[in-house]
C-alpha cells in the first residue's frame, strides 16, 4: 500500500492507484456494513428458532383409548359427565388429594377435561416437529407418522396457549404451564426492587448531592462501577452465603413462625436479585440525577432552602422518570437473570403457587433452562413458548421504559 | 461600597437534627456498596480457605492435575480453566471482528438516520436473557455446525457455547469501540482527508489507531463477561468437566460448574460446597482485575482528547 517516500505517482499510475484505492475503501465499506448484517440475521435467526419451536405438528398416541371411559366424543362432554368420569375411574387416594388441591366440583370445565387427558387417557407423546418443517414437509410427516406410529394421531399445535400461562407445572409437558413461574417471577423481582431502589437512589443522592471529592467518595464509585461488572453467578454465591445460609432464620421465616421451609426461598431469592440490581440502580440514577441543571439547586439555595429541601423538593421530582426508567431497565435485567437463581436454589418442580416471601419457588428463567436441557422435543416446544412468554414481558418492559422516558424527557 | 460591614446571617451553623439523620442515612446507602464488596471477598474467602485448607488439596494437586472431581479427591483445576478459556477465546474471536466493524460503520459511515434505526438491533441483542441464548446455542447454533462440520461435533460443545456468546458480548464491543471512536476529534480525521485520504483509509489509519485504547478496553470487558457468562455455556457447552482443547467436545467451564453442582441437592460444609467458593473466588478475581484495568484505561483515554 505505501509506496515509497520518495516516490510520488503521476498521470496515469496516479489515477490507477487512485481507482484501485476507492475500489478498496467501498469493498471495505461493504464488509464494516456485513458486520452488522450479520448482527441483525442472528437475532433474526434467534427468535425464528424460538418461535419456530412453539408451533408445529406433534405426534401422540393415547394410552387409554377415550371409548373406554365415554361413549361420546371427549370434547363434547360437559363438566358434570366429566366429574362422573373421573369419580368413577380414578382411584380414591387420587381423588382425595384432587380434590384437596381444589375441589372438585368447583373446578372448570377445561380444568376437568385436562384431568381426565393427564390421568386416564395419558397422553403419549412420539414425537414433534418444528413450525417450518411443518409448513413445508407436511405430506412427508404424515406419511412418517403412518409408518411408525400407526395408532398416533397427528395434530398442528401452538404449544403457547392461555392454558399454558395459567397451568402450573406439571411432569408431562402438554399439562405443563408457567404459572408458577411467573408469579415467583414477579414476586422475585417485586422483592428485589423494594429492597434495591430506596438504597440505590439514596447512595446516587448521596454520591452526587452531598459527597464531596475526597478518598473515600472515589472508592465508593469505583466499587459502584466494579461492582456492575462482577459475574452474576458470583452474587448468586453470595446470596447462597449470607441469605440461604447465615441469614436463614430471617429468610426461611422461621423468626416468624413459618416451619416448613428452609432459607431457599422467594426472600432469599429477592434479595439476592435486589443486590445484583443495586450497582446497576446507582449508576442510572446517578445518571439522572447529574442531568438536574445546577440552575434548579442554585434557585433553591438562593431562596434560602437546605440541601435536603432542595433535594427533596427539586432535584428528586426532576429526575424522577430517569431513575424509573433506570429502575425498569433493572427489573428487566433481573426477569432475565438465571444462574444466581439457580445457585440460591430455585425449585424445578413445584405446582404450587408462591403465596409470600417464605414460600419456595420457581422463575421463569428457571423453567426455560430445565426444559432446553431435558432430552425429549416435546419439553424444547413448552421452553420456546416460555421464552416467548418471557421476551414479550421483557419488551413490554423496555417499551414502558422508552414511553416513560420520551413523555417526561425534559430539555433545559 | 459599605462590604466590610455587612454581616451576612450565618444560617450553616444552625443546627438542624433532621438534616443530618438524613444525611447519615444516605451516606450508609452510599456506603452498603463497600459493604457489598467486602461481603463478597469475605464469604467467597473463608468457603475458599475451607477448601485449600483441607488437607487433600494441595498445590501441587490444584494446579498440576488434570481431573476436578472434588467428591473423589481430584482437584485438578485445569479442566475447568482451560474450557472457560476456549469458550472466551472463540467469543472474542466471533465479537471482536464483529463488534469493531459494526462500530467502524456506525461511527464512521452511517448517516444519523441509520445510526439510529441499527442501534436498537444492537440493543435488543444485549438485552435478550443468557438463558435464551443457551437455547438458541444448543438447539440453533449446534445442529447447525453438526451440518458443516460433521459427525464430530459433540451435542455439547464448547464451540457453538463459544459463538453464541461471541453473539452475545458483540452488541458490548461495537457500543463500547464506538463511543471510543467517537471520542477521536474531528481535526484528526479533516486532517486525514486533506492528505487526500479516502474515508477508509481514514478510518484504519487515523481514527482507529487513536482509538485503539478505547477498543482495548472493550475488548476486557467483553473478555470478562465471556469469563462470567454462565447460562449459555451451563445449557450448550456440557454437563461434566473435560480438558481439552478441541472445541467440537463437551467440556464444563467453571461457571457451567458451579451452576450445575449448586443446582443439585448441596449440603453445607462438604469438600463440593467450599471447592464452589474457592472457584467463585478465583472468578470473582479474574473479572475484578480485568475491570479494573479497562476502567483505567478508558480514564486515561478520556483525560488524552478533554
Amino acid at each position: 500500500m505505501n509506496p515509497s517516500r520518495d516516490h510520488y505517482p503521476k498521470g496515469e499510475e496516479l489515477q490507477r492507484s487512485l481507482s484501485a484505492r476507492y475500489r478498496n475503501a467501498s469493498i471495505w465499506q461493504i464488509l464494516f456494513l456485513s458486520a452488522l448484517v450479520i448482527a441483525i440475521l442472528s437475532l433474526a435467526a434467534l427468535l425464528y428458532n424460538v418461535v419456530d419451536g412453539a408451533f408445529g405438528y406433534v405426534a401422540f398416541e393415547y394410552k387409554n383409548d377415550p371409548s373406554e371411559f365415554t361413549a361420546k366424543p371427549l370434547d363434547d362432554l360437559n363438566q358434570q359427565e366429566l366429574l362422573d368420569i373421573l369419580t368413577a375411574n380414578l382411584s380414591s387416594g387420587a381423588f382425595k388429594k384432587l380434590d384437596n388441591e381444589k375441589a372438585m366440583e368447583k373446578r372448570s370445565r377445561s380444568d376437568l377435561h385436562t384431568l381426565v387427558l393427564e390421568r386416564l387417557i395419558q397422553i403419549d407423546t412420539k414425537q414433534t416437529w418444528s413450525m417450518t418443517d411443518s409448513i413445508f414437509r407436511s405430506s412427508e410427516i404424515k406419511a412418517e407418522v403412518a409408518e411408525k406410529y400407526p395408532d398416533a394421531k397427528l395434530e398442528f399445535r401452538s404449544w403457547l396457549t392461555p392454558v399454558f400461562l395459567t397451568t402450573p407445572m406439571s411432569s408431562k409437558a402438554e399439562f405443563a404451564g408457567v404459572r408458577t413461574a411467573i408469579l415467583g417471577s414477579l414476586w422475585m423481582v417485586g422483592i428485589a426492587i423494594l429492597f434495591a431502589l430506596p438504597i440505590g437512589t439514596g447512595a446516587a443522592i448521596y454520591l452526587q448531592e452531598y459527597a464531596s471529592k475526597n478518598l473515600l467518595n472515589r472508592i465508593i464509585q469505583t466499587n459502584i462501577n466494579n461492582l456492575a461488572g462482577v459475574p452474576s453467578i458470583v452474587y448468586g454465591m453470595l446470596g447462597l452465603a449470607i441469605f440461604v445460609r447465615a441469614l436463614e432464620p430471617l429468610t426461611s421465616g422461621s423468626m416468624f413462625g413459618v416451619t416448613d421451609a428452609n432459607g431457599r426461598t422467594i426472600l432469599s431469592a429477592g434479595l439476592t436479585m435486589g443486590t445484583l440490581v443495586l450497582p446497576l440502580i446507582i449508576i442510572n440514577a446517578q445518571e439522572a440525577i447529574k442531568a438536574v441543571p445546577d440552575s434548579l439547586r442554585q434557585a433553591a439555595f438562593g431562596v434560602g432552602a437546605t440541601r435536603w429541601q432542595t433535594v427533596w423538593h427539586h432535584v428528586l421530582p426532576n429526575a424522577l422518570p430517569g431513575i424509573l426508567t433506570g429502575s425498569i431497565l433493572a427489573v428487566s435485567r433481573a426477569i432475565g437473570e438465571t444462574a444466581p437463581l439457580i445457585v440460591v436454589g430455585a425449585s424445578t418442580f413445584i405446582s404450587i403457587d408462591p403465596d409470600g416471601p417464605f414460600s419456595k419457588f420457581t422463575a421463569l428463567p428457571i423453567q426455560i433452562y430445565q426444559w432446553t436441557t431435558r432430552a425429549q422435543s416435546e419439553f424444547h416446544a413448552i421452553a420456546a413458548s416460555a421464552i416467548i412468554v418471557l421476551l414479550v414481558l421483557l419488551l413490554s418492559l423496555n417499551a414502558a421504559a422508552i414511553l416513560l422516558r420520551n413523555r417526561f424527557q425534559k430539555k433545559y | 461600597m459599605e462590604k466590610e460591614n455587612f454581616r451576612p446571617l450565618d444560617l450553616r451553623k444552625k443546627l438542624r437534627p433532621g438534616e443530618s439523620i438524613i444525611q447519615a442515612l444516605l451516606f450508609i446507602a452510599g456506603i452498603l456498596s463497600i459493604f457489598i464488596t467486602v461481603a463478597i471477598v469475605y464469604e467467597l474467602g473463608k468457603e475458599a480457605w475451607l477448601f485449600f485448607g483441607n488437607p487433600d488439596v494441595t498445590f501441587a494437586k490444584f494446579f498440576g492435575t488434570t481431573t476436578w472431581q472434588p467428591g473423589i479427591g481430584r482437584f485438578g483445576i485445569w479442566p475447568l480453566v482451560t474450557s472457560t478459556l476456549v469458550t472466551s477465546f472463540i467469543a472474542i474471536l466471533v465479537s471482536l471482528p464483529l463488534g469493531l466493524a459494526a462500530a467502524l460503520f456506525l461511527s464512521e459511515y452511517a448517516s444519523p438516520k441509520a445510526r439510529s434505526a441499527l442501534k436498537p438491533i444492537l440493543e435488543i441483542l444485549a438485552g435478550i436473557p443468557t438463558v435464551v441464548y443457551g437455547y438458541f446455542a444448543l438447539l440453533f447454533m449446534t445442529p447447525l455446525l453438526q451440518k458443516i462440520f460433521g459427525e464430530g461435533v459433540e451435542v455439547y460443545n464448547m464451540a457453538s457455547a463459544g459463538i453464541v456468546m461471541g453473539i452475545m458480548i458483540l452488541p458490548l464491543i461495537s457500543s463500547m469501540s464506538e463511543d471510543a471512536l467517537s471520542a477521536v476529534p474531528r481535526a484528526l480525521r479533516e486532517g486525514a482527508y486533506a492528505m487526500g485520504a479516502t474515508k477508509f483509509e481514514t478510518s484504519l489509519q487515523v481514527v482507529l489507531p487513536a482509538a485503539l485504547s478505547g477498543i482495548g478496553a472493550a475488548v476486557i470487558i467483553g473478555i470478562s463477561r465471556a469469563v462470567g457468562e454462565t447460562m449459555i455455556v451451563a445449557v450448550a457447552a456440557g454437563a461434566g468437566p473435560n480438558f481439552t482443547f478441541n472445541p467440537f467436545q463437551a467440556a464444563e467451564t467453571m461457571t457451567g460448574h458451579i451452576a450445575r453442582i449448586s443446582g443439585g441437592d448441596l449440603s453445607y460444609n462438604t469438600i463440593d460446597y467450599t471447592s464452589l467458593f474457592a472457584i467463585a473466588l478465583m472468578l470473582f478475581l479474574v473479572t475484578l482485575v480485568l475491570n479494573l484495568v479497562s476502567q483505567t484505561i478508558i480514564n486515561k483515554f478520556r483525560q488524552r482528547y478533554e
